[in-house]
């Protein structure tokens, strides 16, 4: 075995208002004030940030090279150490988390942005399937997602009813987080693609995230109770998803087990979960495939439901979760981020604070 | 405080036509779906994966062992979509369904025809309708059709390998590659320090953004210093002359620009900028262009911003007043 790894933490979150859409700002413009919040939630500068890494996709809006013009809004100057990532931010937190368990930083700092007005979201993600035999047929986000709640309806997994319970929940849930783009519950509205309806779908916007981690010490040192990630994984499935079993998880699972989620020697249960389910449908597959019981609070934040700025919305869980802790309403917690078309790719981390 | 000017906006469309090439299993997969043939892989555990791949996704082994599958098989799970989307297979109300053909292990992505969601179910047995005119594309299958009246269960569509015949995937003149188009239309907003610009701009004045931090003053201005990683808020004036930096000279003509060539691309400090921006010089024999050459700009009737820049006739400035912008 290796020497004792490195704790790390989450030690500050931030993140914007959500909103349908941001036509007065640029992305940088979006994202800065983001960025100002998290440091000073720290009380670094930038120039006290070892490593810097983002993620977003230049798809969304269309912008070419657009992370490049989003490093304005960092202070790159002198160069710093800095990396990204064309996935949700919560990836980049993960190259982060192992750059400080190297011990080459201590101090790290992990943004994500996206900017899904001016673009049709929908359409825009068929572009990330296979090019060969699905991109052709143009099936957009909802259809997909539709094709598993459908299996899980089938399965005997869940119904129209508790899909409905589930987005009422998130949303009403949302009502306690003003930075939520649809705040209380509402309507279920008509068929999307059946059987999702407008209520199970996340609502499409723009929005930026920011964490800071850092390492031992310096953690403490910079956040009265730091939430400690115990473990960390991400775990991809196969790209085609006739192969696939869409009414389990099995990369989510086994993402956990690696992170420590299922660990029977720990000292206190896991009190809290983010989920990154856009769809109402995923919260089920991911409920089964962690063995969330009654027991566990999930999604306080509303999750993806009630925003889901892409490229941010994993980034936001693991920062929600963090929050949670740092406050003292969790001790241990769960949180996770999603990538793909119907849950293709998935990372947990568990959280955890110190014993109070 | 003045009123934030209107918001620009304008279309925007990204268009590539992605040209593919194919690997063995998939060019015989395309090609057999030209000849209305549909093909499977099989794996060295015997399943049967449609559409086939190269590689098992399991155990990244190599696979070859081609068979072929008769065009029916059974909804294992479908999503009715009641306004398709440009690109989507049909143009009317359809059902999205996973369909696992008769004799293979997996399901295959596509649209079926159906009438209503009422008259969809998973089991339900369906059948290739094959497009008309085809290429070797996924798009050769047109979509799935209903067939037969029972269900798998009642009718025993056909067990998982039992369908399935070895094939030589050889065809005439198969496929190799793929040509897809991919367009997606946005609408540009360019923001709050670039749309003030642009504004500007438009009315010929040329207005930076200072950095309250290094007092830097950026032209254009795109919202944030970038050293300081602060906002840029106080706006100022700058030009209309300047000084060229550096500059190329410009032998290849490009593709719908009515510029003859040679001619010279610069870059230019604006008096009072702190960096420089870049355009045409005009007006001056391209061979005559020089690092502190004075310019200014040159408007045409109606333009948004400077055609081109053109010597202004002052002195060339001193190469001190302008190395630190190079």
């Amino acid at each position: 075995m290796t020497a004792a790894r490195r704790d790390v933490a989450i030690v500050a979150f931030a993140q914007t208002d959500h909103a349908r859409r941001t036509d007065d700002l640029s992305e940088v413009e979006m994202l800065m004030p983001v960025l100002h919040d998290v440091l000073r939630q720290a009380g670094l500068r930038a120039s006290d940030i070892g490593f810097t890494c983002s993620g977003s996709s230049d798809y969304l809006a269309g912008r070419a090279f657009s992370f490049t013009m989003a490093l304005d809004g960092v202070g790159a100057w002198p160069p710093i150490t800095e990396s990204h990532v064309e996935t949700d931010g919560a990836w980049a937190l993960y190259e982060a988390w192992v750059k400080l368990l190297t011990g080459e930083a201590d101090t790290a700092l992990v943004y994500a942005y996206g900017k899904s007005s001016p673009g049709s979201v929908r359409d825009v993600l068929t572009r990330q399937l296979d090019p060969y035999y699905v991109a052709p047929l143009w099936p957009d986000s909802v259809a997909l997602a539709a094709l598993q709640a459908r299996a899980l309806i089938d399965a005997g997994d869940t119904d129209e009813r508790a899909l409905a319970a589930v987005a009422a929940r998130s949303r009403r849930d949302a009502a306690a987080n003003p930075h939520a783009q649809l705040p209380g519950a509402r309507p279920q509205g008509d068929h999307v693609v059946a059987p999702l309806r407008t209520g199970d779908c996340p609502p499409v916007g723009d929005g930026a995230a920011a964490v800071i981690l850092a390492a031992g010490d310096r953690a403490r040192a910079l956040c009265p109770r730091p939430a400690w990630i115990t473990g960390m994984d991400h775990r991809v499935e196969a790209h085609s998803l006739g192969v696939r079993d869409l009414t389990d998880s099995p990369s989510t699972r086994l993402a956990a087990r690696r992170a420590g989620a299922f660990d029977p020697d720990a000292a206190r249960p896991v009190d809290t979960a983010e989920l990154h389910a856009p769809f109402t449908s995923q919260e089920v597959v991911l409920r089964k495939a962690l063995r969330l019981g009654a027991d566990v609070r999930v999604n306080p934040s509303g999750g993806a439901l009630a925003a889901n700025p892409v490229m941010a919305a994993g980034l936001i869980r693991l920062g929600e979760a963090a929050a949670r802790i740092h406050r003292g309403a969790s001790d241990r917690a769960l949180a996770h981020a999603t990538s793909g078309p119907c849950l293709q790719q998935n990372l947990v981390a568990v959280l955890e604070g110190d014993h109070r | 405080m003045t009123a934030a000017p209107e918001t620009l906006r304008a279309p925007f469309v990204v268009e590539f036509p992605f040209t593919r090439s194919l690997g063995p299993v998939q060019s015989a997969f395309l090609t057999g779906l030209r000849e209305r043939v549909l093909l499977g892989v099989r794996t060295e555990t015997g399943r049967v994966l449609v559409p086939p791949v190269e590689y098992d996704p399991e155990t990244a082994a190599e696979l070859r062992d081609l068979v072929e599958l008769a065009p029916t098989g059974t909804v294992t799970t479908w999503a009715w979509n009641p306004e398709p989307r440009r690109g989507q297979p049909l143009t009317t109300p359809f059902a999205w369904v996973l369909v696992r053909p008769d004799g293979a292990d997996t399901a295959l992505l596509h649209a079926l025809d159906a009438p209503g969601p009422e008259s969809v179910r998973t089991g339900m047995r369906v059948r290739i309708r094959w497009a008309a005119e085809r290429q070797g594309a996924i798009t050769d299958i047109a979509c799935f059709e209903p067939y037969g009246n029972a269900d798998a269960g009642e009718e025993g569509g056909a067990a998982a390998g039992t369908g399935a015949r070895p094939h030589d995937g050889v065809f005439d003149q198969p496929v190799t590659g793929i040509v897809t188009p991919a367009r997606l239309d946005y609408t540009y907003t360019p923001g709050r320090a670039q749309t003030a610009w642009l504004h500007d701009l438009a009315e010929r004045r040329t207005v930076g953004e200072r950095c309250p931090s290094c007092a830097k003053v950026y032209v254009p201005p795109r919202g944030a210093c970038p050293t300081c990683g602060v906002a840029t808020t106080e706006r100022v004036e700058v030009g209309p002359r300047g000084t060229v930096t550096t500059f190329c000279i410009v032998n290849i003509k490009a593709k719908n620009l009515d510029i003859e060539v040679p001619y010279v691309y610069a870059h230019i400090a604006l008096d009072g900028a702190g960096l420089a921006l870049h355009g045409r010089i005009g007006g001056i024999p391209y061979d005559q262009v020089r690092m502190g050459l004075r310019v200014e700009p040159v408007w045409t009737e109606g333009g948004r911003y400077p055609d081109h820049y053109r010597p202004s006739g002052e002195p060339d400035a001193d190469y001190g007043t302008y190395k630190e912008l190079l």
